[in-house]
């Protein structure tokens, strides 16, 4: 065991150091620093611009979607150096935001599935910010059980023509492209009959609806399609390979999500140090030091297991599902956090005015936003069965719709 | 960064959990608890033969002197077993106190013996019924003899040498050696949650006790020890939650009822789920802990008492879910499952129970939190 750098790790960490100190955009740093929790924070400056300018920085000096071949806008660097890199960046790393699915899940599956010419076209812009992209996975009726999609492709000469309904798709409204799972062939068991695509957003019949969510926030959106087309050259993988596609897909959205994911503790550790009760300090209370240490077991074990999987990584290891665990834990540990964070503030916690609650209110930011992670990239449920039947090898659950056709599948009248 | 343990360690691993396999299985603890033999001779002489007593025991006292990465793996499949045998109170706490407090003196007399599993060790510092404090230890030497009584010590009916915390002529708390055979020490069976492990009560009447380390600095010592013994327990605990999950995912696998078997019902299959999790964030916990105590970290307390209230959340949930899976027939004294629960509560109290170590745990964040 050790945690130290190899002499090559440490020679890429200044190599990426020295550039970053010479070209990052110190003027957003302050404001940055002060980011509560789901809310980029660049001050007097365009928050869309920065990061396009930074990422366009990035990509002009090597240092844009590390791990991506040199050919497709990125380094060839290994996962390792890719991490160093994250933790080098630090701050700086907020400006990412908008393009984590384009480069965390995009960007993959059309490494593995494009062919050669649309990945020479697309990945480079892609790697640049300069085209944002997004993932158009989720139906009203396809959520946890997603090969239950309805969203119809029908072949129409060298075209596909498109028809049907997608729902929460994160920065839709200022995609260039998308990756778009369809139903090509309802006659056939329901994994059977998927295809998948990239298309341009700005195609005719696209319509982008924002969601205003519990939280009052308009991060998702609907996507509607009416007769659009879509060339059979932009296909991803064979026509009904769909869901085999998909996976290549999620696989890579779990790393992205699951990796340096925000449990609200550091927060909550800054809070009861400063925070007055009657007795004395928060964190002199016996009821707050159980809360705390129970939390921080936790927030250090998800840390500790990370550093397992960066070293399996390091070893050309994949990892496996158990890196579901990270978004599992997190997610209900915010919302507990919060819970608990906002009660030791007593009515003051009920403020959300981030000029007036503690810390921006960071804790309502994230009580109210919360309930979403338990739910986004695979619901609890969904990553207790993945964790019970692929880690832990235990049988499937019964499936009513196992081998029936899609188009005789019982779907009831619900959302 | 290399957040594992190398092959040779592993294989050191594989080696024990073979042994253990072979020699250990739950026969071997029942000849414990319902008190046919007082621990596991046989297995006690095997894991001296091959080496495992002595594993952080430097060689110029008899050991192999692998290192404390080994020993965490060794506690582990000890762990995974609840082995019937003294290897925590003689290693973790008497070894370990020789080699952080002893003399010259005291180490080369008692650690050879130690390290060949001739001489068993205990600690003995609980008197009440009460949470240990300083105020509390009123156990007492004078002129070299002991005097008092420790109402809790486990396996301190199979020690041959004792680690005694009691106050001096000027009040001043220490630890001492005693020689459990001595004249003036008396023993007696208590009997305790776990019987597979050998409790007893030892009353002390002049016993010649024998000062370790400083004189006056008995309580800080022992927070010291409790330190480094913590991540070595949590190892143990960490095996009993691995096995208690894989139990009862076998079971899982093979129960039927409603024409299915029982770990294709969800409600099984989730609290199967988050026993592996608590594990599984046990386990990195342990690992970093590991690290610490190798590398002699500064933030070893507050690694130490993290991977113990980990270590200790999952060894109970484990053993208890494990019960839960199993139905009725996993309430029988014939199923093992009461085994684990039973060693798992034994070991969550051995050390000073949850609410202590959250509170090391949280004086750990505020340390480093400072620095």
């Amino acid at each position: 065991m050790d945690f130290s750098d190899t002499k090559e790790e440490a020679a890429f960490r200044a190599e990426a150091r020295a550039w970053i100190e010479a070209n990052a955009p110190k003027h957003l740093k302050p404001y940055l620093e002060r980011s509560g929790f789901g809310n980029t924070n660049t001050g007097p400056y365009d928050l869309l611009e920065e990061s396009k300018k930074w990422q366009r920085k990035k990509a002009d000096a090597g240092w844009a979607c590390l791990q991506w071949p040199k050919a497709y806008g990125g380094r060839g660097a290994s996962p390792i150096e890719s991490v160093i890199w994250g933790q080098e960046e630090g701050v700086y790393g907020k400006l990412s935001g908008m393009f984590i699915i384009g480069h965390g899940m995009c960007g993959p599956t059309l490494i593995a599935f494009a062919g050669e010419a649309d990945k020479e076209r697309l990945l480079p812009k892609l790697a640049a910010g300069e085209e944002v992209w997004c993932q158009l996975f989720s139906e009203p009726h396809g959520g946890s059980d997603l090969a239950g999609l309805r969203t119809r492709a029908v072949k129409d000469g060298d075209d596909w023509v498109i028809n049907g309904q997608k729902i929460w798709t994160s920065g839709a409204q200022h995609s260039d492209y998308g990756i778009l799972i369809t139903r090509t062939d309802p006659t056939v068991a329901k994994h059977k009959g998927l295809t998948m695509f990239y298309l341009d957003m700005r195609s005719p019949g696209v319509d982008i609806r924002p969601i205003k969510q519990a939280n009052g926030q308009s991060e998702f959106n609907e996507v509607y399609f009416d007769n659009v087309r879509i060339p059979d050259s932009q296909r991803l993988g064979g026509v009904g390979d769909g869901w085999r596609v998909s996976l290549t897909t999620l696989m890579n959205e779990r790393l992205a999500i699951g990796g340096g994911i925000a449990t609200g503790f550091p927060d909550l550790l800054e809070l009861v140090q400063a925070l007055p009760l009657e007795t004395g300090a928060a964190i002199d209370d016996p009821a707050v030091r159980s809360r705390l240490a129970d939390w921080h077991v936790k927030a250090a074990g998800l840390k500790n297991t990370a550093s397992r999987l960066l070293t399996a990584l390091s070893k050309g290891d994949t990892p496996g599902p158990e890196a579901s665990i990270g978004k599992l834990v997190a997610g209900t540990m915010m919302q507990d956090i919060a819970k608990f964070a906002l009660d030791l503030q007593g009515p003051g916690g009920l403020l959300t005015d981030p000029e007036v609650a503690e810390g921006s209110a960071r804790f309502q930011a994230m009580l109210l936003r919360s309930p979403a992670v338990r739910i986004e990239g695979g619901t609890d449920q969904i990553l207790r069965n993945i964790i019970a039947e692929r880690v832990l090898g235990l049988p499937e659950d019964m499936r009513a719709d196992k081998g029936i056709p899609f188009n005789e599948i019982p779907s009831g009248g619900g959302h | 960064m290399n957040f594992d343990f190398s092959d040779d360690q592993k294989l050191l691993k594989d080696q024990t959990a073979r042994f253990l396999g072979e020699r250990c299985g739950s026969s071997v603890v029942r000849d414990v608890l319902e008190g046919r033999a007082p621990y596991a001779e046989a297995v006690w002489q095997g894991l001296a033969e091959m080496g495992l007593i002595g594993t952080a025991i430097p060689e110029q006292y008899g050991g192999t002197g692998a290192g404390y990465l080994e020993l965490c793996l060794v506690a582990q499949e000890l762990g995974r077993v609840v082995a019937p045998v003294p290897y925590g109170s003689s290693i973790y706490l008497l070894a370990e106190a020789l080699l952080l407090f002893g003399s010259e003196a005291q180490k080369s007399r008692w650690l050879p013996g130690i390290a060949a599993g001739e001489v068993k060790g205990a600690l003995a510092v609980v008197e009440g019924r009460e949470q240990s404090t300083p105020e509390r230890i009123a156990a007492r030497v004078a002129g070299g003899a002991l005097t008092g009584s420790k109402l809790i010590v486990p396996d301190g009916g199979l020690a041959d040498l004792l680690v005694v915390l009691a106050r001096d002529d000027a009040d001043g708390l220490g630890l001492y050696l005693v020689e459990a055979a001595a004249p003036g020490v008396a023993r007696q069976p208590v009997k305790s949650v776990d019987p597979s492990r050998n409790t007893v009560r030892i009353d002390f009447d002049g016993a010649a006790a024998d000062l370790l380390g400083k004189a006056a600095d008995g309580w800080s010592a022992l927070s010291r020890l409790q330190d480094r013994a913590a991540v070595l327990v949590a190892f143990e605990q960490l095996g009993g939650a691995q096995r208690a999950l894989d139990m009862a995912v076998a079971y899982a696998k093979e129960r039927f009822a409603f024409g299915r078997a029982i770990g294709s019902f969800q409600a099984i299959k989730h609290m199967l789920a988050d026993m592996y999790v608590t594990a599984k964030l046990a386990e990195s916990n342990c690992y970093y802990a590991a690290w610490a105590l190798h590398t002699g970290a500064v933030d070893l307390p507050l690694a130490a008492a993290t991977a113990r209230v980990a270590a200790t959340q999952a060894f109970q949930q484990c053993s208890r879910d494990n019960i839960q899976v199993h139905g009725g027939m996993g309430f029988t004294w014939e199923f093992d499952c009461h085994l684990y629960y039973r060693r798992s509560n034994f070991l969550a109290l051995e050390l000073g129970g949850l609410s202590v170590w959250e509170d090391r745990l949280v004086e750990g964040l505020k340390s480093r939190a400072a620095a």
